[in-house]
């Protein structure tokens, strides 16, 4: 269409007068252009999530009756999230490895709260691909590490749901969460 | 692509050039809708309508894709997931607002662009097959419009499409089991729910194919003119862009502030109350009506309650189906050589009385089905087959045409230096 | 040919649909039905204005918030709210506190977590209305036979919905004296009540605002049953159409950018055609 715009333009040039004829029809079109814009972002925004969605974007959990050893499965977001209360051997078991030494450093403190360091709450979603690991129901494998085991492409992860072999890169991830109150958990 | 002093198209730009020799597309627009289209250089705003269609058009596809990302059509669900477009979806109410009432913008433009084409006999010579592509995309812009009409599946969505399959229902023989094929049930049920969804996205695409034809049979005669007199020379003519452009844009202007406040400060003037009730096969509205571009048609249907020969309701389908019809027809039945209204005195008359006709019947498809609307209706569908099948004919026979200007130049100046020179100075074919 | 075909189709259809007037005439001059007592005693809605009226609307929270008690302690013992959740009662001007406190105070349908059974479970801000009966046979059974619809969408479900909710709920009256002697059929059956502004009349529902102070309101106003009326009827307006404040205000700077726009096309059209002058063929 830039052709075609120009021939405007010359015939308007071959009259005399070519400013202000040249303003107010590049006004026009790019006023038309600036509206066919602002018509686009409805277009665009009606894709992003919708309120009811975004207003089922909390959990909240109640672990009164979570023992230690046992673990939740629950849905946050539409995913599953995984909520372990650990048990003082498993705790140990994450402390004793060398930070160094793992794939994608970081202690159990650092993916806990301070306070309720036995409550580790993970994404149940392997880094690798996306597949949901195995571990957090009872007599599920939960990999050479005690912690959680994705079947898809073996990945093993431990007792801090770090990774310690197989393919993913990353350590399970830990959503941002709060307790409201000592049994009560509100991720999201 | 039309007469021999079009503009050629030549980029500069070495991109457009590139582009042009691999795949003309640029080459193609700028003689479709560019410099490269002579038109007449008298044309009136009532030419507008053909760009503002198109435009229509894309409005439609566009709103209705986007629609289409959150509806559910699926009879337990599809009710409330229109109410979820209009409650929860970003800017969802605005898309379904800007959906309902820009298909009611389509048809008020598809009815003024008829209407110029009976006025200025746009169906004439060597215009047919623009004019016959044109009430196919009619054909099928009802077509998709009532199925449209049934998505939100209100009360009246329920029961417009019982009425309307129920029309099959009257043809002998096959009508009953092929309306029971039509709805993939015996009532309007999630079977028919889904095709109708399926065929309301499909068929847009399918006009937008009878556009282009209905586009490509129109450059080669050219564009109609309010003389009717064909063009004679590069003086009659102006280059589509910037002239009409220009003049199109200014226009698309005017209708969208209209159209925007419907949208925006009364969406649901155009619509029925009744179609915000969920649909209950067990309850009937008090009264059903189509939305407001079916009414013409629905008084006709509805004025034929005589049982002569045939029953009353088959001589309603075939009256209602036949009012469209007699249009494909109008090239051989309206034979008077002269094209525009503005010099056929008789017809002229015949032609607001015709208008006059549809405004009533327009009236009356959403009036009640009661005395005296019925009469009134009758009078009215008789009029309407009278002036389509027997008065043009006639006075294209008998009428005495004024005199018509010797070019579209002579009629816009008044004068023309090719008229002295012409040995032709008489009324153009 | 084709128009000797033409003529006669068109003059068959003409005498076909003539004859049909002929007789709907004639029976039409011969008809001596009365009126129906609709066509004559029914009445339009009554004049009442709102804040969200016109072309400047705005929600007046007070009078939503007092609406919604209406619906809460009248209505909602048998009409559902099925569109609207408690989260959306945020837009009433509720904190998220308060959504969560009042969406606890209703008891939604749930499930054991240990058996499974159907039980309930208090709201939460994510949770719908409950529906006050299990499904339309109860419904039915509950109500003399009269399904109480769902109010959700109802002042868009009726001509000039807000004025109609307001008029029929304030309109219940004795049958006039009039309308008894001329149509003693149009009195109430057992279990309808008399009201000019339902379609015919009579009603299944008996009046639900019965007493000025009938529900106390939390701001002090003072609840008539006019005041009642017009609060229910402005809050249903809300669960009608949320979008319908926002929608308006959002028209003006359109409409506006429009307008500038279709100016400025007019210009630049009028620029384009001063060049038009039809240009003199030489030869």
């Amino acid at each position: 269409m830039a052709t075609t715009t120009d021939t405007a333009f010359t015939d308007a040039a071959a009259e005399g007068g070519v400013r202000r004829r040249d303003f107010i029809e590049i006004a026009a079109v790019a006023t038309a252009g600036v509206g066919g814009l602002i018509a686009v972002l409805p277009l665009v925004s009606q894709m992003a999530p919708s309120k009811d969605v975004l207003a089922e974007s909390t959990t909240e959990l109640d672990i009164t009756s979570l023992e230690a050893g046992q673990s939740i499965k629950a849905v946050f977001r539409k995913q599953p999230v995984f909520v372990r209360h650990l048990t003082p051997a498993e705790m140990q078991a994450a402390d004793a490895v060398p930070v160094d030494d793992l794939r994608d450093p970081q202690t159990l403190a650092e993916r806990t709260i301070v306070g309720h360091e036995n409550i580790l709450v993970v994404m149940g979603v392997c880094t690798h691909l996306g597949c949901v690991p195995l571990g957090a129901a009872e007599g599920e494998n939960k990999g050479e590490f005690g912690g959680y085991f994705c079947p898809c492409h073996g990945s093993h992860y431990d007792t801090a749901a770090r990774i310690r072999k197989g393919p993913a890169p990353k350590n399970l991830e830990v959503p941002a969460y709060e307790f409201t109150s000592d049994t009560t958990l509100v991720i999201g | 692509m039309s007469f021999p002093w079009a503009k050629q198209y030549e980029p500069t730009n070495p991109v457009m050039k590139f582009l042009d020799e691999k795949l003309p597309l640029p080459r193609l627009v700028f003689n479709a809708v560019g410099a490269g289209y002579p038109v007449p250089r008298n044309l009136s705003y009532m030419w507008n309508f053909g760009v503002l269609a198109g435009f229509c058009l894309v409005l439609q596809i566009v709103t209705g894709v986007v629609l289409a990302m959150h509806y559910a059509a699926n009879d337990a669900v599809a009710f409330n997931s229109v109410e979820h477009i209009m409650r929860d979806v970003n800017w969802g109410w605005l898309m379904r607002y800007a959906h309902a009432n820009g298909a009611s913008f389509f048809f008020v433009v598809i009815y003024l662009h008829l209407f110029r084409g009976f006025f200025y006999s746009s169906y004439k010579a060597p215009r047919e097959m623009v004019w016959l592509i044109g009430v196919v995309i009619f054909l099928l812009m009802m077509a998709t419009g009532f199925m449209g009409y049934v998505l939100p599946w209100g009360q009246m969505s329920f029961w417009g499409a019982k009425v309307i399959t129920g029309l099959f229902g009257a043809i002998p023989v096959v009508g009953e089991p092929l309306q029971i094929w039509l709805l993939g049930g015996y009532a309007p049920d999630n079977a028919a729910l889904n095709r109708f969804f399926s065929l309301h996205f499909l068929l847009p695409f399918v006009i937008a194919g009878c556009v282009i034809l209905h586009i490509w049979a129109l450059h080669i005669p050219g564009s109609s003119n309010p003389t009717g007199v064909e063009v004679k020379s590069e003086s009659d003519t102006l280059p589509f862009h910037p002239y009409y452009t220009a003049k199109d844009g200014f226009g698309l202007g005017v209708a969208l502030i209209i159209y925007m406040a419907f949208v925006f400060f009364m969406p649901n003037a155009l619509g029925h109350p009744d179609n915000y009730i969920p649909a209950n096969p067990l309850s009937t509205p008090a009264h059903i009506v189509p939305e407001w571009y079916f009414w013409p048609f629905y008084a006709i249907l509805r004025a034929f309650t005589f049982d002569f020969i045939l029953p009353a309701k088959l001589w309603g389908v075939l009256a209602m189906f036949s009012a469209i019809l007699v249009w494909f027809f109008l090239p051989w039945l309206d034979k008077s050589p002269v094209r525009s209204g503005h010099y056929r005195p008789l017809f002229r008359k015949f032609f607001w009385l015709l208008v006059v006709d549809m405004l009533i019947l327009f009236w009356l498809g959403g009036a009640a089905a009661e005395e005296p609307y019925v009469m009134f209706s009758q009078i009215a569908t008789a009029y309407y087959f009278l002036h389509f099948l027997v008065i043009l004919p006639i006075i294209s026979s008998i009428e005495r045409p004024e005199p018509l200007p010797f070019s579209i130049t002579e009629a816009v100046l008044g004068e023309d230096d090719k008229a002295v020179l012409g040995d032709n100075a008489k009324p153009a074919a | 040919m084709i128009r000797l075909v033409g003529i006669l189709v068109g003059l068959g259809f003409t005498f076909v649909v003539l004859l049909a007037f002929a007789f709907g005439f004639a029976n039409w001059a011969s008809d001596d039905t009365p009126p129906t007592a609709e066509s004559v005693f029914h009445l339009a809605p009554k004049h009442v204005e709102f804040e969200h009226d016109g072309l400047f609307p705005s929600w007046d929270l007070a009078q939503l918030q007092r609406g919604y008690q209406v619906y809460k302690e009248v209505c909602s013992a048998c009409h559902s709210l099925n569109q609207i959740a408690f989260r959306n009662l945020s837009e009433l001007g509720y904190n998220e506190d308060e959504v969560k406190a009042e969406a606890a105070n209703w008891v939604v349908p749930g499930v054991d977590p240990n058996t499974g059974e159907a039980s309930t479970r208090p709201g939460t801000p994510t949770d719908n209305f409950p529906r006050p009966y299990a499904n339309d046979v109860a419904a039915r059974a509950a109500n003399n036979n009269a399904i109480p619809p769902d109010l959700s969408l109802m002042t868009k479900a009726r001509h000039h919905g807000p004025a109609y909710v307001y008029s029929l709920l304030t309109g219940y009256q004795e049958p006039s004296a009039e309308l008894l002697a001329s149509y003693p059929e149009a009195a109430p059956a057992t279990g309808l009540h008399h009201n000019p502004y339902f379609a015919n009349l009579n009603l299944a529902m008996a009046p639900p605002l019965t007493a000025d102070g009938q529900v106390t309101y939390a701001d002090g106003t003072e609840a008539s049953i006019d005041q009642m009326a017009q609060d229910v009827a402005a809050f249903l307006t809300w669960t009608a159409e949320p979008s319908l404040v926002e929608r308006k205000r959002a028209g003006w700077p359109v409409l506006g950018f429009l307008l500038f726009a279709t100016i400025l096309a007019w210009l630049a059209k009028k620029q384009v055609w001063a060049n038009a002058k039809p240009k003199r063929k030489e030869d």
